[in-house]
Parts: structure tokens; C-alpha cells; sequence
């Protein structure tokens, strides 16, 4: 490995990491429609996916192989470029704006230096923000397309809705970038390093928990989850947009859907919650925090395993006891703890706010739609105005 | 030899992205796609301005106009596609119709 | 390296610009258009236009272009009737744009011999020049044009609100 030249090397580590990014965003798009409907079924008091599978964890390759063998056909009536091409520009810029968030502090792979990112851009945030606006047209296309008036109602909704949010959106990134002073992402994390009062949403001058807060609402709006999901509402609109697609299509627009979701809460967690910086400095301790809640999960589990009454869960529950502590014994390790640490938190503060999502889709009702844009345009934008005004305000007086 | 681009050939693309927007703004019936050309048009024109601006450097002011140029012909676009799509709703609207040989009562 | 970029998004950007002029659809049309604002963005990045090329995928292809598709979808705009163009028009129409083209490109060629694009080749364009520039000497068209959105939101608004009666 070291008589490889640098341009040499950095083509293979590139390439590496495609497939390493691609290999576990699949599988965490399948696992997080498990954790949505193991969630959702807890919140309505159920037990959820239970039979496939210890506990339903084999639901999602279930439902991956009945989508893959489902009949793929396409309606006569379809105008058929454009009902084909749908799908592909949804999932495609889905899956664009992973390319350029980093997942952790530089990390030396044999011997040289490289980031936990597919790619550095100078204008990482606006890269993402453009590549969400592109999203609008799949589903645009999806509902014209299909030549169907519920779809194209859902469809010209759906494109309504995510271009009315994107300016609240756009408004609450600018505010902690006026903070952070840069748009590129891994100096985003970088300037906010320390400890929880360096993240941006407790920074001062201005904490930007009121940008946190319309950040977060305007991406439920702008990923079509509830509160803001009337466009593909099951009882409203047959199903929206999507109501002419089967098979691998339809899988299309969900893993479109979900891969949205992750990208913004990782647009969250690096604008405002400081990336993969811990609450506390490292010399404090902060380092066996993952420690802790492994063991504690694993302890809890095997607790659970000796009191199990049904006979799988005597079997089941002691297994995830036991993982669950190796987890916690190799997080003591020194050798990983400069990589698996900032992603651990990386990771935790991601899956809080995809919890959050989960969470909010299980307790809330649907906004109607013209409270939905009623809400955006006389109440949400002016917000965020005055958010950036008195930032940018707070920002120009700092000595 | 393949690291390079002349400077012309981007001046070059720039006048057949113009010539083929003029061209859909003589030819075609429809206003939506006469609208398009003139969008087609501007982008052409923005390239031409960065192109230019690439010509004179980064080091002088004179090396962002180009760039400032562009950012606001696309103000502007952006502003006029508004007020025009309005135009053509009101037209349809009245009108049913959004061929442009139908749409001549103000003539003679 | 930079060539073949500079071809492939060229090509893509000439079919697309083609393909706008040419379809029945208008909905072809804006979908092709879209097609060429994505490959001017890329060739925006090549010439060192790094907040350009952002915006133009941000304002025309994802605002602008999302515009002209809502209206063509509220609209349901059909197919155009083909109109009968004039033997002459049909003849000589190509081969003159053509040669006109061509004109074009020798001239060009003529009058910058020298200057060479490549990745790195200008470094100005990045989001700071660009914000230091609009605040700086350019505030009063950047004022200006902000008075000139507000318009054609007014505009706009007025144009297509129900009449109240």
C-alpha cells in the first residue's frame, strides 16, 4: 500500500467508500422502516412486526423480496417516458446528497490521512439545498404522468407544499451558517467544536433553537411526513401521487422518501447539533458514555431474557444481551476509539432526530392543506426573517 | 492536451444554445415554448458572461462581474417567468387557447 | 480530463436545447430545458463558478423550471398542432444556421487563441468574493433587484387572484 501514489490511492479509497456508504445506506433504509413500524406499534400500544424473524427483524428482507417479485406493469393509459423516469430522478436525488455529508473527523487508513466523506465540495450546504429542489420533480412527473386525476392532484400538492417550504428552510440554514461562518460542511463541524455549548444550537450570540425548530418543521414538510403528509394520505387522496406504481417503482419513491428523511436529520445534526462533536469533552469522561448505554441495554435485555414468558423470547432476548455487551466491551478499546467514537455520536444524534420523525408521525394528525400553506407563507417565513435579522444582527455587534 | 478547453469553444456552445432558442422563439405556436426559448436564451447569454469573466481572472474586480452579471439576469428571469406564467394563466383563462396565432384581437 | 467533461455535458446540453425546439409537448420541452440548466451548471463548475453553478441548479432548475411545469400541469396543455412551414424554411433553414455557426466559431477562435479553461483555472468565484462583491460595490443593483422581486410578486398576485366581486 505505500507505493501507491496519492492520486493513486485516493481513486481507491474513493471507491471503497462508495461501496461501504452505499452497502449501509441500504441497509439502514430497510431497518428504519422496521424501527418506524416497531415504534409506531409501541406509541398504539401493539406489537408490531413480530413473527418474521426474532422480534420481525427479517420483516424488511420479507418485504424487499415481495417488492422485487411483485408484477412490475404499466398502466395503458400512462404517457410512458415520463412515468418511467419518475422514480428514477426521486430515488437518484434522494441518494445524491448523501455524497457530501461527513460522517466523522479525519481518520488514517493505511498509514494515510483521509475524511469520512465521499466528497468535500466548497459549498457542501448549497449542494444539498440544490439537490433537494431537484427532488420536486419526481414527484411532479410521478402525478402527471400517470394520467389520473387523484394522482395529479397529489402530485401538484405534494410539488406546492416542498418548493413553499423550502423558504422557511433555506432561511433557517442561512442563520447558523451566519454563526459558523462557512458553507463548507467539514469546517461547519469544525467551528463547532468544544462542547455543547459550541454547537450552534446553543452558540451565542444568538442560540438558534428558533432556526432548530423551523429547520425541523419545514423538513417534515419538505420529506411529506406527517404533520404535512396529505399528499400521500391513504384516506384523502387514494394515495397520492403514487397510486399508479407497483413493485420496484413504488419501492423507488419509498426508499426516496426515507433516504430524504436521513439526509435531512444529518443536515440538522451538522448545522445545529454539532456533527460528531460529544456533549463534553473527552477528558471528562464522554468517552464511556457509549459504554454505559451499551451495557445498559445489554444488562436490561438479559434481565428481560430471564423473566421472558414466551418461549422464542427465552431464546432472543439473553442473544441481544449479549451483543449488546460485546458492543459495550469494544467501545472500551483504545485502537477504535478515534473513529467509533465521533460516529457513534454522529449516529446517535441522527437516529434522535429520525426518532423524532417516528415519534411525531405516530402522535400527530394531518395539517389540512390550506392551513398547511396558510402555516408557511403568514407565519413560518416571517419567522425565519426575523430569526436571520436578529442574528445576522446579534452576529455584526460581536466584538 | 486533454487537461485544456480553449476558451472559444465555450463561446462557440454559448451562440448554438442562443441560435436554437431564437430559433424556437420564431417557429413555435405555443406560448409556454416560446417563454422556454427566452429562458434558453438567457442561459446562453449567462454563459457567454461567465466564460468571460473566466477570460479576465480572478485577481481584479474585473473577474466577478461576469459572475455578478449572471447571478442577476437570473434575478431577473426568475422575476419575469413569474409575472409572464401569471400573464399566460390570465390569457388561458380568458382565452382557452395558448396558440399565439389565436391570440390577435388587438390587431388592425 | 477536463475535455471530456466539457464534451459530454456540451453534447448533453446541444440534444436538450434541440429537443426543447423540436417536441410537440410543452412538457418535453421543460423537462428537456431542465436537462440544459443541470450541464450549464456543470460546465459553471468547470469554469471556476462554484456559487453560480449552485444557484443556477438552486433558481432556474429547481424554482423556475418547477414554475413552467405547474403551469403546463394546471393548464394540461396539449400537443401543438404541426403548422405548414414554406419549402424555403425547411430547405435552407438548417444548413444556414449552420454556416452561421460556423462563421461564429472562426472568429472566436480568431480573437482568444490563448486562453485555456481548466479545473482551478480561476479561483475567484467562491461564495465570499461573490458576498463581498454584492455588498460591496454592487449593493445598489443588489437593493434595486430586491425591489424588482417585490414587484413581481405584486404582479404576479394581483394577475391570477379570483376576481372578487
Amino acid at each position: 500500500m505505500g507505493d501507491l501514489t496519492n492520486q493513486q490511492f485516493y481513486f481507491l479509497i474513493s471507491v471503497v467508500k462508495v461501496v461501504v456508504v452505499f452497502a449501509v445506506l441500504m441497509t439502514v433504509l430497510a431497518y428504519l422502516q422496521w424501527v418506524e413500524r416497531k415504534v409506531i406499534a409501541h406509541i398504539q400500544v401493539r406489537p408490531g412486526p413480530y413473527r418474521v424473524g426474532p422480534h420481525g427483524l427479517l420483516q424488511p428482507l420479507a418485504d424487499v423480496i415481495k417488492l422485487v417479485t411483485k408484477e412490475d406493469l404499466i398502466p395503458p393509459h400512462v404517457s410512458k417516458p415520463f412515468y418511467i423516469l419518475a422514480p428514477f430522478l426521486a430515488i437518484t436525488f434522494s441518494l445524491l446528497s448523501i455524497s457530501v455529508i461527513p460522517f466523522g473527523p479525519p481518520i488514517m487508513v493505511a498509514g494515510r490521512e483521509t475524511y469520512m466523506q465521499l466528497a468535500n465540495v466548497n459549498i457542501g450546504v448549497l449542494f444539498i439545498l440544490a439537490v433537494s429542489s431537484m427532488g420536486v420533480y419526481g414527484i411532479a412527473l410521478a402525478g402527471w404522468s400517470s394520467n389520473n386525476k387523484y394522482s395529479l392532484l397529489g402530485g401538484l400538492r405534494s410539488c406546492a407544499q416542498m418548493i413553499s417550504y423550502e423558504l422557511p428552510l433555506s432561511l433557517a440554514i442561512a442563520s447558523p451558517l451566519l454563526i459558523s461562518n462557512t458553507l463548507d460542511l467539514r469546517k461547519l463541524v469544525d467551528s463547532q467544536n468544544g462542547s455543547i455549548l459550541h454547537w450552534n444550537v446553543l452558540h451565542m450570540p444568538f442560540p438558534q433553537i428558533f432556526s432548530f425548530i423551523i429547520f425541523l418543521i419545514a423538513a417534515f414538510a419538505e420529506t411529506n411526513r406527517v404533520p404535512f403528509d396529505l399528499p400521500e394520505a391513504e384516506n384523502e387522496l387514494v394515495a397520492g401521487f403514487h397510486t399508479e406504481y407497483s413493485s420496484m417503482k413504488f419501492a423507488s419513491f419509498f426508499m426516496a422518501e426515507y433516504a430524504n428523511m436521513i439526509t435531512v436529520s444529518c443536515m440538522a445534526t451538522l448545522l445545529f447539533l454539532g456533527g460528531w462533536v460529544a456533549p463534553w469533552p473527552a477528558e471528562y469522561g464522554s468517552s464511556f458514555v457509549p459504554v454505559a448505554i451499551f451495557a445498559a441495554a445489554g444488562v436490561i435485555a438479559l434481565y428481560h431474557g430471564s423473566q421472558a414468558k414466551l418461549k422464542m423470547d427465552k431464546l432472543t432476548f439473553p442473544a441481544f444481551g449479549v451483543i449488546f455487551l460485546i458492543i459495550a466491551a469494544i467501545f472500551v478499546l483504545p485502537i477504535v476509539q478515534t473513529w467509533l467514537l465521533p460516529l457513534f455520536w454522529f449516529c446517535a444524534k441522527v437516529g434522535a432526530i429520525l426518532f423524532a420523525f417516528i415519534w411525531i408521525r405516530g402522535t400527530l394528525p394531518r395539517f389540512r392543506y390550506d392551513q398547511l400553506m396558510g402555516f408557511t407563507w403568514k407565519f413560518l417565513f416571517p419567522v425565519a426573517m426575523l430569526n436571520l435579522l436578529v442574528t445576522g444582527l446579534l452576529v455584526a455587534l460581536r466584538p | 492536451m486533454l487537461a485544456e478547453v480553449p476558451m472559444s469553444y465555450f463561446l462557440t456552445l454559448s451562440a448554438i444554445l442562443f441560435a436554437l432558442g431564437v430559433a424556437g422563439f420564431l417557429f413555435r405556436r405555443s406560448v409556454i415554448t416560446v417563454f422556454m426559448s427566452i429562458e434558453l436564451m438567457l442561459n446562453a447569454v449567462n454563459l457567454s458572461f461567465v466564460t468571460f469573466s473566466y477570460h479576465h481572472g480572478g485577481a481584479t474586480h474585473q473577474g466577478i462581474e461576469g459572475h455578478l452579471f449572471a447571478f442577476f439576469v437570473m434575478v431577473v428571469a426568475a422575476a419575469e417567468a413569474a409575472v409572464g406564467l401569471a400573464i399566460i394563466l390570465t390569457i388561458f383563462k380568458n382565452r382557452q387557447t395558448l396558440n399565439i396565432d389565436d391570440i390577435e384581437s388587438m390587431k388592425n | 480530463m477536463d475535455v471530456i467533461l466539457f464534451f459530454v455535458f456540451a453534447i448533453i446540453a446541444v440534444v436538450c436545447a434541440i429537443n426543447v425546439v423540436v417536441q410537440t409537448h410543452p412538457i418535453s420541452s421543460a423537462i428537456s430545458l431542465v436537462g440544459v440548466m443541470g450541464s450549464l451548471a456543470v460546465l459553471y463548475l468547470l469554469l471556476g463558478a462554484e456559487f453560480l453553478a449552485a444557484a443556477q441548479v438552486i433558481v432556474y432548475a429547481g424554482a423556475i423550471m418547477v414554475l413552467f411545469v405547474f403551469v403546463i400541469m394546471l393548464l394540461n396543455a396539449g400537443t401543438e398542432k404541426k403548422e405548414g412551414k414554406s419549402l424555403v424554411v425547411q430547405l435552407l433553414g438548417v444548413p444556414l444556421l449552420v454556416a452561421f455557426l460556423g462563421i461564429v466559431a472562426f472568429f472566436v477562435q480568431r480573437v482568444f487563441p490563448t486562453t485555456m479553461v481548466h479545473f482551478g483555472g480561476f479561483t475567484g468565484g467562491g461564495v465570499h468574493e461573490i458576498g463581498m462583491a454584492l455588498f460591496g460595490p454592487y449593493l445598489l443593483p443588489f437593493e434595486v433587484t430586491s425591489i424588482l422581486i417585490l414587484i413581481a410578486i405584486l404582479g404576479a398576485i394581483v394577475l391570477a387572484r379570483k376576481e372578487m366581486d
